[in-house]
Parts: structure tokens; sequence; C-alpha cells
């Protein structure tokens, strides 16, 4: 199976932010990565943009719903948001959506700092393969994958997709 | 169960991640920086609104306390609120009855309430390593200090207060001054220090509170203050432990502070960058003069912050050790 080229979904995806945000009339939005990879995108997708907004950076680890079976990411790193959340249009941007359980600990956390006013969900790929009710607002590509494979995003500069293969 | 690999320290799991914390002697370079970077992430949750995160909801953690302890008791219990566990507080009085006996019958009646973790306190050294080894091996145990052996989460958040200070310890010159004899604190600090890198570790204290084969910890001695503080980037003072003093190890106090205590005259033969650390608590004029104690220089109440950041951080850690143990366990059982 042949990925996409990440740079080409990044301009696509900008196009479709800023209509999403112009028909929900979002003027000022703050936009937050989802460590690593998610950080990576945003930053493309800020540059396609053509925007000097700040970056938010987001470390889920200790908002995991896996603790109890996976114990905690051994290199987790400070979140770090340099704007207020309460009462703020969130633009959250992640690299891959999978299960949605990433994002779920993203907006927990996300309300520990504050009540947004919305969250619109960014994500480069959707694998089309949630088991919780979250879908994203804008998608660079939709793909469905064998349960052997993953997809990894490497970065930052250059963004690459690469397909893997877990041990069966 | 799986019986303990002889070769593996008992404080970790097969995969070698923390499963208890009780000294920091043996440990890795690499995993008291793994502790040191989760602190620092735990560090930024304490400024946010919300100070809670909720990795460990649903555990309960039971502090128990033989010795009296205001700082770490009330610290640990906050780490343990902040990671949503529930806790309890035990104060264990020791003057009554013989020792093992109390620590056994309690520690029986805690393992009753299924807790997944104690933090353990005790006057005895190897209290700690005594319960993790012998009495509870499914629950994670802390060690908030043991007798003058150890206290590994003080000597981690000192090394937090030294690297967020100071950035890195490779270049750095640390004294540790006063009753090393009787400190569990210096102890841990020298190891941390050690394993950390940190080139120039100094201890000063009249011989009397120097314990025997303090050279095998890698230190330079020294019992003239002047001369110990030339140039250090970090002066950590100790607090002088008079309960624990049994003979005539120091003739007075006014002494002691006319040789030992850190003064302002004192403190300017270091770097004018250094910065003064103490565990507390604080005896001004015994080992520290007021002036220094709240001068600009002073990073103590920086390290009560940093020691619920640290204590978080081995909290979280231990209890992701032991998870990782219990399902290496299962799978190897199949």
């Amino acid at each position: 199976m042949s990925l996409p080229n990440p740079a080409e979904l990044i301009s696509q995806m900008a196009i479709r932010l800023k209509a999403h945000l112009e028909h929900r009339g979002i003027r000022e939005p703050r936009f937050i990565g989802i460590r690593t990879g998610g950080v990576w995108v945003a930053q493309a997708l800020l540059e396609a943009l053509g925007s000097d907004a700040p970056l938010g950076t987001l470390d889920v680890s200790f908002y995991r719903d896996d603790f109890s079976q996976n114990g905690l990411h051994p290199q987790v790193r400070p979140s770090a948001l340099p704007f207020e959340i309460e009462g703020q249009h969130l633009v959250l941007i992640d690299d891959v959506l999978m299960s949605g359980r990433t994002i779920r600990a993203a907006m927990n956390e996300l309300f520990d700092y504050g009540r947004p006013a919305s969250i619109t969900l960014v994500c480069l790929l959707d694998l089309d393969a949630g088991e919780l009710p979250i879908s994203p607002d804008v998608v660079g590509a939709t793909l469905s994958l064998a349960a052997h494979q993953r997809v990894k995003l490497s970065g930052p500069t250059p963004l690459e997709l690469e397909l893997q293969d877990l041990a069966p | 169960m799986t019986p303990l690999d002889a070769k593996r320290p008992l404080q970790l799991n097969a995969q070698g991640q923390l499963q208890h914390f009780l000294s920091l002697d043996g440990l890795p370079r690499e995993l008291l920086t793994e502790i040191l970077d989760t602190a620092d992430s735990f560090l930024e949750v304490g400024g946010r609104a919300v100070k809670k995160v909720p990795l460990l909801r649903g555990k309960t953690i039971c502090n128990v306390f033989f010795e009296n302890s205001t700082r770490t008791r009330t610290t640990f219990e906050l780490a343990a609120q902040r990671l949503s566990a529930d806790v309890i507080t035990l104060n264990v009085s020791t003057s009554s009855a013989s020792k093992g006996e109390t620590l056994l019958d309690t520690l029986r009646n805690l393992e009753a309430m299924a807790a997944d973790m104690f933090v353990v306190r005790h006057g005895d050294s190897g209290a700690a390593h005594f319960i993790a080894e012998h009495v509870c091996p499914q629950v994670a145990i802390i060690n908030g200090g043991d007798g003058r052996h150890a206290h590994p989460t003080q000597g981690m958040l000192d090394m937090l207060t030294i690297r967020r200070h100071k950035g890195s310890f490779e270049n750095l010159s640390v004294a540790i001054v006063g009753d090393i004899l009787h400190s569990r604190v210096a102890r841990s600090n020298m190891l941390a220090l050690k394993a950390l890198g940190c080139p120039d570790i100094r201890v000063i204290a009249p011989k009397t509170l120097l314990p025997i084969g303090i050279e095998q910890y890698g230190v330079k001695v020294y019992t003239d203050m002047t001369a110990g503080l030339k140039d250090v980037d970090v002066v950590i003072m100790l607090r002088l432990q008079r309960e624990r003093m049994a003979g005539g190890l120091l003739p007075s106090e006014g002494e002691f502070y006319r040789l030992f205590g850190l003064t302002t005259t004192r403190l300017a033969g270091a770097k004018p960058d250094a910065i003064v650390m103490h565990p507390g608590p604080i005896n001004r004029g015994v080992e520290i003069e007021s002036a220094v104690a709240d001068g600009n220089q002073s990073v103590i109440l920086n390290q009560v912050t940093y020691g619920i950041a640290v204590r978080m951080a081995v909290l979280s850690m231990a209890m992701s050790g032991q998870t990782a143990q219990r399902q290496f366990e299962q799978e190897n059982a199949q």
C-alpha cells in the first residue's frame, strides 16, 4: 500500500481548516499539538496557514487510560500552553487518529487548565479504527489498515509516513 | 510468584524499572535522569489551575511514619493526592514494644487494607528494605527515610533543585556541610551526585561527625569551612541532629556554629552565584545564619516545591514498575 505525502496533505488541510474556522466564525483560534507527531503536524500546518500564532504542546502521558496495563510512558515531557484555555477556541492537532483514546486523554488534560469555548480536532491521518465517539473535524486522509499494520510519522522536517508491520 | 533473581536489586523489576524505591545505591544514571525528567513534568502540573492528574486513580497509598516528620509526610500526602490516589497516613509510635514486633504487626494490618503502596519512615536503618523483602512482595515500598541509612526522595529532590538551578552536574563543585555522621540525606546525596557525574563532591564536618569509611563515596573531606567552601557552586547544609547524638560528639552548639555555621562571610568564599540548600527543618544560628537562610542565594523553599514533584514521579514510576512486573510474571506463568 502506498502512503500519502504529508506535505500535500497539510496544504489541503490548511485550506479545509481555514474554511472550517470561517464557517464557525472563529477568528482567533489557539493551536495545540499533541506530542510528538502532533506537534510536528501543527508546526507544518501553521506554516501552511502563514500564521505566527504561538503553538501549545501537550503531553498526555499523565492522562492515559492504559496506565494500569502499560504503566507510565518513560519519556514524558512537560506540557506547555503559552495562552489561556478558559473561553478560548482551541484547535487540537494530532498525527494519527486510531482508537481515539489519546484525544480523550488530551481533552481531559485541557479541561484541567480551564473551560474552552470549543475544540476543533485536526488529524493528518484517520485510521478508521475508532473505539470512542471521536472523529476529526479536519483530516488529511483516511486509511484502512490490516490489524497487524501501523503507520508511523517521522519528522519534524521532512515529515514522512512509514508503514510498520507488528510481529504476528 | 517467581523467585527473585539473585543478581537483580530488590527495587528493580525484571525490566530494570523501579518497583520499590529504597535507596539510590546501585541505581543507574539513566534511571535517576528519568526520575528527574518525570519530576520536571509534574512540576508543570503543580503550576496549573487544577494541580491533579488521574494517573493513580483507584490506588491506595499508605504513609506509615514510625518517626516524626512534617515536610516529608505532608509532601508525600500531597504527591499522592495530586496523582488522584487515596491516601491514609499513620503515625506509629516506636516508644513502646520492641520495634520488630511493632513493625510486623502494623504492616499485617495494613496489608489487610489492600494498600497498593507503602511510604515508610522508620528510625532503624534498613526498615524499608526489610518490608519490601519479607512482608509485602506485591506492594510497592517507598523509603521515606530509614535511620542513618537513606532518604532517597530527599536525595532526588536535591538533585532536581541542583539541575533546575545549575543546568547539569558535569562541571559542578558541591559541598555537603555539617552532621554527616547522622545524615541519611548526606548518604543519598553523595550517591546521587556520584551517579549523575558530579566531578567534585566535598564534605565539610568536624572529625567527630564524619562516619568511618566516608572516602568510599568518592568525596573529598574537609574539616575547615573556608577551604571546603572555596569556589563551590552548591552548598548543602545539614541539620545538626541533636536527638541522635548520644555521647560528647560536640563541645557545644555555639562552638559548632563558630566553626561550621554557614554565615554570609563564609558563603562569600563560594562562587558568587552559588545556591544554598537545606533539607529542613533549619536550626537558625546553629548550622545556618538567618541572613543566609532567607537570602537570595537560598533555594530552601524551592526544595519543598520540587519535593512534591519528585515524590509524584517516584510514586507513579514505582506503581508503573509493579504493574509491569505483575504482567511479566503472568506471561511467564502461562
